[in-house]
């Protein structure tokens, strides 16, 4: 039971934690301890950039784990894959490329702004500008209401009083 | 037989919510005074059966009852005793007995303390609530039982969860589940004062305590989970983005708008339908939560422990519940017209908009936490959306939070002169924007993440403390003694979102690490520290044995402190843990994870420095009390009409 096996290594933690606690505490997770020391590169400017790489990818047998994060065995194999890529002297993106090619868009945690996931990215931004319209069209049948209200408008013979007032 | 009979008080409970729920609602429907009066009462009888159910699963738990089939699964006889307690809670079963307990601890204190409402809306308030009751007792005794027997008892038990055998772990759970349920509160006053058809400034008052306990223990909740995860997962994440954190995360940002929205109503009588909406969702949201944590849908694409039965029956609740307020809703929404009139500069204006940009970034989370389930459902990709993700998406609304709140929290009601108010805030302009563009200058090649989370920062409690000027006026500084606690409270908690953000940044943007094969007797150099791993000892726990590790902190050669790094077998449960060892500080962490041991000898060491660490969870304890601030106000306590704050001390949190 291999893939078991990954799942239970990989589990994330936290979200374990919290779902034990919900659920029936079933399977045990192992503490992440992520990147080994004997995977790293020498180069520390190539070590840095598969990290930054590593976080964007997800560990495929865990839930939510980035393969720099995850213990599981896959997602060793898949660090030194990148470390491999960058030694041979690939770009970011055709590292990630490469990735994508091989494990499907499915191993993305940023999924790419394309076809149906345009909805995902525009959701936010679309609703914002939604809730600004509305919010704009209530604060405004607020505030000409402002001008009618006897409480809340001084007429300019209440201002010049006012102002007398406030001189002495 | 005690558990025996905590189950058959299970079954009295959901006898009396079934009367709670519907009794008063015929008695306020009718004008029956009688029938209106049974609701306290029945609300009170309902907690003290759930009392005593609860305390009937925690024996069973505390003298390691091995028949039930709960304690067998989650506890040991070896176990200490904090963890035997804390277990009752470290499963579903349990923690569903104590979501309902709190149901019910909340429904006996509205009855308690409500004298002050109206006897019709009192009743309702309380039917809804019971009706939550009921919802809940049916779905933990027809599919959640947590009173099953082994029909052969075992010797032992197979211990909890060894993760959850932890202080910060063990206390989460409660502190988070009187945050959802907290809102069920506002939930029943939304409800009741639909049914009612009356919402004015009085109700506004009623529900915005409420409001605050829940989010501040929703707030203390959520931190305590950060904080465990930071020091036990073994690289110091402290957040994560994934769907069972974000469920606790999107009634959070509902519940902070609904607690700004509320003040508009009570005090200038105007978004009364929005609020009344935000009430409903925001204790949609806390139901959503429980239904993505414990039918495992979204979670467990890998069929990690799911129950679909159980998810079926929470999604029914869910939907019952919200459909039944939306509806409500629409046929009401026309009783709710706003009263009050403001200038598109001021107070309430600037309300809208916090409510618009807390709840755009609530409703960006939940589309990031279900898009991977509709994205193969409808679209049939299968796709991930994690952390970048959400950073990059999510991020921006806060920013914009962020820049605009000193500004709203100052402008006055009605109409403000906006000049005015940018004028007392040049100061903490300035002074943001020096601590920006002195940490750009000081950084090399590095992004520009830091200086802007710390200039937004430094913003944020400089803008709290030019509010806090502008309040105290005129008057000597003994005037900010007598300032109503309301205000301290906003100030307070606006200061502490400021140094939550400026930790968040400063940790993600600065922190530096070391990974590698270390032997005993090595020395690492880690940010002006050294680290020399001393020796490596095995340690025997009550329950747990621990390989540990002593590693000695200096600078510069003076000694700093000893770090104990731990790995831990829990033999039982057969799981290892480990504990990072940590040197805290007030501007940095230190803080070292112990590997495994190398095959040529030594032992993997992650060592890392992390500035500002602390400031995230002092951020958010800060947010914390200004809401305990906030809730201790004078016009909750006195003012005529209002029902009393709701004691937070009165719901144990054991």
């Amino acid at each position: 039971m291999r893939p078991l096996r990954q799942m239970v290594d990989c589990i994330h933690p936290t979200l374990m934690a919290l779902t034990v606690l919900l659920l029936t505490g079933l399977l045990a997770p192992a503490p992440a301890l992520a990147v080994q020391p004997d995977e790293m590169l020498s180069d520390p400017a190539l070590e840095a950039r598969a990290r930054d790489i590593s976080q964007g990818l997800r560990c495929l047998v865990c839930q939510n784990e980035n393969i720099d994060d995850s213990n599981a065995d896959l997602a060793r194999d898949l660090r030194l894959l990148v470390r491999e890529r960058l030694v041979a002297g690939d770009s970011n993106e055709e590292v990630v490329d490469f990735i994508v090619g091989r494990y499907t868009e499915y191993v993305l945690l940023r999924p790419r702004a394309s076809g149906s996931s345009l909805v995902l990215w525009a959701a936010g931004p679309v609703m914002l500008l939604l809730g600004l319209i509305l919010g704009l069209v209530y604060v405004r049948s607020r505030s000409r209401r402002a001008g009618t209200d006897p409480e809340e408008a001084l007429s300019d013979e209440e201002e010049a009083r006012l102002r007398e007032i406030l001189k002495n | 037989m005690i558990t025996e009979l905590g189950q058959f008080a299970l079954i009295l409970a959901f006898a009396v919510a079934l009367f709670q729920s519907v009794v008063p609602l015929v008695g306020a429907a009718r004008r029956w005074p009688g029938w209106m009066e049974a609701a306290a009462p029945a609300a009170v009888a309902q907690a003290l059966l759930v009392i005593f159910a609860f305390a009937a699963l925690t024996w069973a738990f505390v003298t390691s009852d091995f028949s039930l089939s709960l304690v067998w699964a989650n506890s040991h006889s070896a176990k200490p005793m904090l963890y035997k307690i804390t277990g009752v809670w470290g499963n579903h079963e349990g923690s569903m007995l104590l979501w309902i307990l709190i149901v019910a601890l909340f429904g006996a204190a509205a009855a308690l303390f409500s004298d002050n409402l109206p006897a019709t809306f009192r009743a309702r308030v309380l039917a809804v609530q019971g009706m939550i009751g009921l919802a809940f007792l049916g779905f933990l005794l027809f599919t959640s039982n947590p009173f099953l027997r082994l029909a052969v008892p075992p010797f032992d038990g197979t211990d909890l969860n060894p993760l959850l055998q932890d202080p910060g772990l063990a206390f989460h759970p409660p502190f988070l589940y009187l945050g959802y349920v907290g809102l069920s509160m506002s939930f029943s006053f939304a409800v009741a004062a639909l049914i009612e058809g009356r919402v004015d400034a009085a109700w506004g008052r009623w529900v915005r305590p409420w409001t605050l306990a829940a989010w501040m223990f929703l707030t203390v909740g959520i931190a305590l989970g950060s904080w465990w995860a930071y020091y036990e997962l073994g690289w110091g994440g402290f957040w994560f983005w994934d769907p069972v954190e974000n469920a606790s995360f999107m009634p959070w940002l509902i519940a902070a708008a609904l607690l700004h929205s509320a003040i508009v109503v009570e005090k200038r009588e105007s978004l009364k339908a929005w609020t009344i909406l935000l009430a409903i969702i925001a204790f949609g949201f806390s139901l959503i939560g429980a239904f993505i944590t414990r039918s495992g849908v979204i979670t467990s694409v890998h069929a990690f422990a799911t129950d679909p039965e159980r998810g079926v029956v929470l999604l029914a609740i869910t939907g019952v519940f919200m459909g039944g307020a939306l509806t409500l809703f629409a046929f009401r929404a026309d009783d709710m017209a706003s009263k009050g009139v403001f200038g598109l500069v001021s107070r309430e204006s600037a309300l809208v908009l916090n409510n618009i940009l807390l709840a755009v970034a609530a409703f960006v989370v939940f589309v990031g936490t279900i898009w991977p389930l509709v994205a193969e459902m409808v679209f049939d990709r299968k796709l991930s959306v994690g952390a970048p993700f959400f950073n990059m998406a999510f991020t921006p609304f806060m920013v914009a939070l962020g820049v605009l709140l000193p500004v709203g929290s100052m402008l006055p009601w009605k109409r403000a002169k906006a000049g005015r108010i940018l004028r007392r805030l040049v100061p903490a302009a300035v002074l943001a924007l020096a601590v920006g563009g002195l940490l750009y200058a000081v950084q090399s090649g590095r992004s520009a993440l830091g200086p802007v989370g710390l200039m937004l920062g430094t913003w944020l409690v400089a803008g709290a403390a030019a509010d806090l000027w502008m309040r105290k006026g005129n008057g000597g500084l003994s005037r900010l003694g007598r300032l109503p606690r309301a205000d301290w409270g906003r100030v307070v908690a606006h200061a502490g979102l400021g140094v939550c953000i400026a930790g968040i940044s400063a940790m993600l943007a600065w922190q530096q690490e070391d990974i590698r094969v270390v032997q005993v007797g090595d020395r690492v150099e880690l940010a002006g520290y050294e680290l020399t791993l001393r020796e490596v000892n095995r340690v025997d726990g009550p329950n747990y044995v621990s390989t540990m590790a002593d590693v000695v902190l200096t600078r510069g050669g003076r000694p700093v402190g000893t770090l104990h790094p731990e790995k831990r077998v829990y033999p039982v449960a057969g799981m290892p843990t480990t504990e990072a060892g940590i040197d805290n500080g007030v501007m940095r962490d230190i803080y070292v994870a112990l590997g495994d041991p190398q095959p040529g000898g030594g032992w993997a060491m992650r060592s890392y420095y992390k500035p500002l660490a602390n400031w995230i969870w002092g951020g958010a304890m800060l947010m914390a009390l200004g809401g305990a601030l906030s809730l201790s106000d004078r016009r909750y306590r006195v003012a005529a009409g209002a029902a009393r704050a709701p004691r937070a001390e009165g719901v144990p949190a054991e």
